[in-house]
């Protein structure tokens, strides 16, 4: 499964992973909905460790597309709902 | 019609394709004979896999899947890349429109580099000087102790401290322009390798793309690209975000260095009253001492006045005739204006 950070690069991160992931997935969406900044950027610095820890970082000329895309190292959940806001 | 799409919102070019269908499929038609599902013929109908999926997990399992920050982020990011490509008449320049893009996106990431060393420069010099005045109230009060004007101590440690506050958060933010610093080199590191490496392919893919098996690849190549320049798109609007913010902070800061931060203790406006008030009370407490020289002379020897040092007695000398009378006011005129304030 390929995950990027935003800039930083994409990661191949073994499938095994993926409950972990969505775990943390979770609590940064319940962290956003209850505006907890703290839980937020909690979840966020362990979702990036591990992806860079299990994943192996892809070369730049690999055209391989994500299926998960991780915000920015230090975003704020401001900063996510105002990406996010992009949807609409 | 590619017109059409290119102004389309970037959702509508990501939904299902009902009602785009005919013009889509006859855009197809001129691009290649690409088989459904291949990734060329998911890029020029402005979906993907992961967007597709992602739609259909939506409606069908409802709000947790919905909810999730890395499938919206990443929907929103291919979204975004196949907007960009919509432009693209044909593969070929669909190739060539995304090599401009990568050759103007690495310019302006490197642009953005210079930007965040120059603020970073900034703020290191502003912390310079306010780590300077800092120092400065803090010699002031121990000299406004020693003049027995705990009154002044109290305000040049209270305007420390505000101080204070302020290089703790420079520092902060500090360390921020150096997680931005080293984002926007590592994006334009990536950027580097990624448009030498496209460079070469995209005249072979060009050269070969009457062949299905090359328009697969192309619209492989174009929308990994496509991904990784948004991405860098947006690190990019972050850190302008970040630096605009920083510049802000950084020209209240100047103005609170030019003012001293505070209100001004004596109203003569601008300046350093604290020290124009040490001094003052350093200068009467100067007169205070040398007219209790004079009386203790008088007193004792009766003896010239001439005894007298010269500095001090071109200062004594108007108060001569009232001794000790002028001195006084003064020093209580300091105090009550001091007073007022507090």
């Amino acid at each position: 499964m390929i995950v990027r950070i935003l800039g930083e690069g994409r990661y191949d991160v073994p499938d095994a992973d993926l409950p972990a992931i969505e775990q943390l997935d979770d609590v940064m969406v319940d962290a956003m909905a209850r505006g907890d900044d703290g839980a937020f950027a909690a979840a966020l610095a362990d979702l990036i460790t591990q992806v860079r820890h299990d994943g192996t970082l892809l070369a730049p000329d690999d055209v391989r597309t994500s299926e998960l895309v991780v915000p920015h190292e230090g975003s704020t959940i401001e900063e996510v709902r105002a990406l996010l806001a992009e949807e609409s | 019609m590619v017109d059409l799409l290119a102004s389309a919102e970037p959702v509508a070019s990501a939904d299902p394709v009902a009602s785009d269908g005919p013009a889509l499929d006859g855009r197809l038609a001129t691009w290649s004979n690409a088989e459904p599902g291949s990734r060329a013929t998911q890029l020029a109908r402005g979906t993907t896999p992961d967007r597709a999926e992602q739609g259909q997990k939506n409606e069908d399992t409802g709000k947790a899947q919905s909810m999730s920050v890395l499938k919206r982020l990443s929907g929103i990011i291919q979204a975004k890349a196949n907007r960009a490509l919509d432009k693209a008449e044909n593969p070929a320049d669909m190739l060539d429109l995304s090599y401009e893009k990568q050759v103007e996106n690495l310019q302006k990431v490197r642009r953005a580099l210079a930007d965040v060393a120059t603020a970073r420069k900034r703020l290191e010099l502003q912390a310079t000087q306010l780590q300077a005045q800092a120092d400065k109230l803090q010699t002031q009060a121990r000299q406004a102790l020693a003049q027995n004007r705990e009154d002044l101590a109290r305000e040049a440690l209270a305007r420390r401290a505000t101080l204070g506050e302020q290089l703790q958060q420079l520092g902060a933010q500090h360390e921020q322009v150096e997680t931005q610093q080293q984002q926007l080199e590592t994006t334009a590191q990536r950027l580097q390798t990624q448009i030498e490496a496209f460079r070469t392919r995209k005249e072979t893919l060009k050269a070969t793309y009457q062949a299905s098996k090359a328009q697969a690849d192309i619209g492989a190549a174009v929308s990994g690209i496509s991904e990784s320049m948004t991405d860098a798109g947006m690190t990019l609007q972050r850190a302008e975000e970040k630096i605009n913010q920083m510049q802000a902070r950084a020209g209240a800061i100047d103005e609170l260095l030019e003012t001293g931060a505070l209100p001004d203790m004596l109203g003569t406006g601008g300046g350093d009253d604290i020290q124009r008030e040490l001094d003052r009370t350093a200068a009467s407490g100067q007169v205070d001492a040398e007219l209790a020289a004079m009386k203790a002379e008088l007193a004792g020897s009766g003896g010239g006045v001439g005894a007298l040092p010269p500095p001090a007695a071109a200062d004594a000398g108007t108060s001569t005739p009232a001794t000790g009378a002028p001195a006084e006011p003064d020093a209580r005129g300091g105090q009550d204006q001091g007073d007022e304030v507090r």
